[in-house]
């Protein structure tokens, strides 16, 4: 789950990482009451979950309630790559000396935590990986020692940074690695890191990725709350299906991510686009089919409908049972082709035959399916 | 002879107790697997359809002689219950348990790796492993396999690997051992560990590897095959056709950025040599060619 700026921040400041005083805001008068709380000149930031805010126009600086007024107006309902801005973050601005970066993540390659830290933060890391790759100091930290201050103060060395924030760069990095590893975060990550022209270093952006499956032992209720997700992909998430939308006409469901993500695959080899991907895991009972052909046929764009199942534990005719009973549950608008295979298939695929029309097509094989898929796609 | 697990392998059940612990746990047995027994500290002394359900791992080893583990805890439990394992004495742990915190998995392989370095665990988020005829250990529907050789394989993902065991009996090929590693950020068990495995065991003529998008788990195996395999190895990788940035189900699976991608994976595998399918079926097909061109089955 991704933070905005803002929630990252809070996130932040629990581990005692400095970050600036700022309100998080949904209209502009309460941008106005923020600025006079934290005092001018303060930053307009918009709050959405997609890069690339200040070149969309969604960071401004404002010296007085005037301009906190306009740039609030202007930025609320902004559209920041798709993402429409409804929050805004109104913080006291920075007097910046240096800008640095840091971030830890979970190197899956090593099987360790990896630091990255750099003097030449501000802009885009990726490229600074490209173009000047010495200037990242990596570290490389195992998960059952943890990040000592020893090892921390070798690696702010090695990165080059200001010599005299060497002890304030060491204290914040330590909090940054307990935020990551004790708030259960993917990704932890602060670009810019600053030093003030006090000389203090100072979280000015966050970036926190959390770990879902970690939410059992946090309080994450806030963040949900702000998550964004396509109407499809809520109404799925309450269903419990894993789901995912895209933008094609064949509508899938398949039991197993693999064998979900294998369909994607071979509807868009027989030369068609999938709707959807959409894992109804390893069972397949009447009630969660139901569930999962609603999401699909409450999408305008599917034109039809590739049900993929391979039995294993769940055998042919139970599969094919809960097909039948759902397609009671539901009335379906797109044709469904069926593709049954695996325990007691031949059992599955009998119980199915006298349901079979030109809406309800069976197809013994996987690519056999898509390209029926396919072709009624096409043709609706 | 298969890898990992055989007819010779005494299994616990931590979470026997659980309904998936006792529905798993009898059906591995009803395949004949050697389940020896469960635990749960509450139930100590008591027995799931005759199978003894000890307080801790340590006691269940120490009575039975058990040397493997299945655990079907919940996430919140499983670090513990991986540890507990390691303790105990048991030298292969198989984690079925899905929604495990990323930072449990990479703590818990690092401290086995330190201090039970010869404690293999597989997962966690899998579904388990078979050798079949021998033994079956967590979810795999045992009837779907067809014991013997020439074929090993190892995959990322559950359903497909029944896909891949199923195309094989159809063709009446057998699999020595079919070991799913799972589709976590850090699997206890990697692509390599078992390719090193099959590539060691006599009876595994070729190997099937079945991978998915996200991470670099299917590049570092074709780096091994190209330069430590002589077995013959065939590849699909699942998610050609996913979108960059979206979860795919698996916690693994997915693309960030350009790396991880499906295409880069095969291109990968085949310059070391795999023949790559590019679905699961002709995956299967080009197996089945290896195997009759060798004379193998």
């Amino acid at each position: 789950m991704d933070l905005l700026e803002y929630q990252g921040k809070q996130f932040f400041a629990q581990f005692g990482i400095p970050v600036s005083d700022g309100r998080p805001v949904t209209t502009v008068d309460e941008a106005v009451a923020a600025a006079e709380a934290v005092g001018y000149p303060v930053v307009v930031k918009a709050q959405v979950h997609a890069g690339g805010r200040g070149k969309a126009g969604g960071v401004k600086l404002a010296n007085n309630a005037d301009e906190v007024r306009e740039h609030a107006g202007n930025i609320l309902g902004l559209d920041i790559s798709g993402h429409i801005t409804r929050i805004l973050w109104i913080e006291i601005a920075s007097d910046i000396s240096e800008e640095y970066y840091v971030s830890f993540t979970l190197d899956r390659s090593a099987k360790k935590h990896l630091g990255m830290l750099s003097k030449e933060g501000g802009v885009e890391i990726e490229q600074v990986a490209v173009e000047n790759p010495d200037a990242i100091a990596k570290i490389w930290i195992d998960p059952v020692d943890g990040l000592s201050e020893a090892v921390c103060r070798e690696w702010v060395l090695a990165a080059n940074l200001n010599p005299s924030v060497t002890d304030g760069a060491v204290a914040l990095l330590l909090k940054l690695y307990t935020a990551y590893t004790e708030g259960d975060a993917d990704l932890a990550e602060i670009n810019p890191l600053i030093v003030k022209t006090d000389g203090k270093v100072h979280a000015l952006d966050a970036k926190v990725t959390l770990d879902n499956n970690a939410e059992f032992r946090h309080e994450w209720a806030e963040y949900e709350a702000t998550q964004v997700r396509d109407e499809r992909e809520e109404a799925a998430h309450a269903k419990g299906l894993q789901y995912v939308g895209l933008d094609g006409t064949v509508g899938v469901i398949a039991n197993g991510a693999g064998l979900a993500m294998s369909t994607l695959d071979v509807v868009n080899q027989a030369g068609g686009k999938p709707a959807n991907f959409l894992d109804i895991g390893g069972g397949a009972n009447a009630e969660v089919m139901a569930g999962a052909l609603q999401v699909i046929n409450d999408d305008p764009n599917v034109k039809s409908i590739f049900i993929n199942i391979f039995g294993g534990i769940t055998r042919g005719e139970e599969v094919a049972k809960g097909i039948i009973g759902a397609l009671e549950m539901v009335d379906i608008s797109a044709p469904i082709v069926i593709r049954l295979d695996g325990t007691n298939a031949e059992e599955g695929r009998a119980l199915l035959a006298p349901h079979l029309s030109d809406k309800l097509v069976s197809k013994p094989t996987m690519l056999e399916a898509a390209a029926a898929a396919v072709e009624l796609a096409k043709k609706n | 002879m298969s890898i990992f697990v055989d007819e010779n392998t005494k299994v616990i059940y931590q979470g026997l107790t659980g309904s998936q612990g006792r529905f798993y746990g009898l059906r591995n047995r009803d395949y004949g697997t050697k389940v020896v027994g469960g635990t749960n500290p509450k139930k100590a002394g008591t027995d799931v359809d005759g199978i003894p359900v000890f307080a801790s791992v340590a006691d269940a080893v120490s009575e039975t002689g058990a040397n493997a583990s299945c655990i079907f805890i919940p996430a919140p439990g499983v670090r513990d219950a991986v540890m507990e394992a390691a303790e105990g004495g048991i030298e292969f742990i198989v984690c079925i348990t899905e929604g495990v915190p990323a930072h449990d998995e990479a703590w818990f392989f690092n401290k086995l790796k330190r201090d039970f370095p010869n404690v293999r665990l597989l997962g966690p988020n899998c579904p388990g492993i078979i050798s079949p005829g021998k033994c079956n250990i967590g979810i795999t529907a045992g009837e779907i396999a067809k014991p013997g050789g020439p074929v090993g394989i190892v995959s990322r993902s559950g359903t497909l690997t029944y896909q891949a065991l199923y195309e094989l009996k159809l063709q009446d090929i057998g699999v020595t051992t079919c070991v799913g590693i799972g589709g976590d950020p850090v699997p206890g068990t990697s692509f390599i560990d078992c390719l090193e495995a099959f590539e060691a065991d006599p009876d595994t003529k070729a190997v099937m590897m079945i991978g998915e998008i996200g991470g670099s788990a299917e590049e570092e195996a074709a780096e091994f095959i190209k330069n430590k395999m002589s077995k013959p190895v065939v590849s699909y990788v699942a998610g050609v056709t996913a979108p960059a940035g979206k979860k795919m189900g698996h916690a693994g699976a997915i693309v960030s950025g350009g790396k991880g991608t499906a295409a880069a994976k095969m291109e990968a595998l085949e310059a070391a040599g795999v023949r790559v399918g590019k679905n699961p079926t002709e995956a299967g097909e080009l197996m089945v060619e290896v195997v009759r061109e060798n004379g193998w089955a």
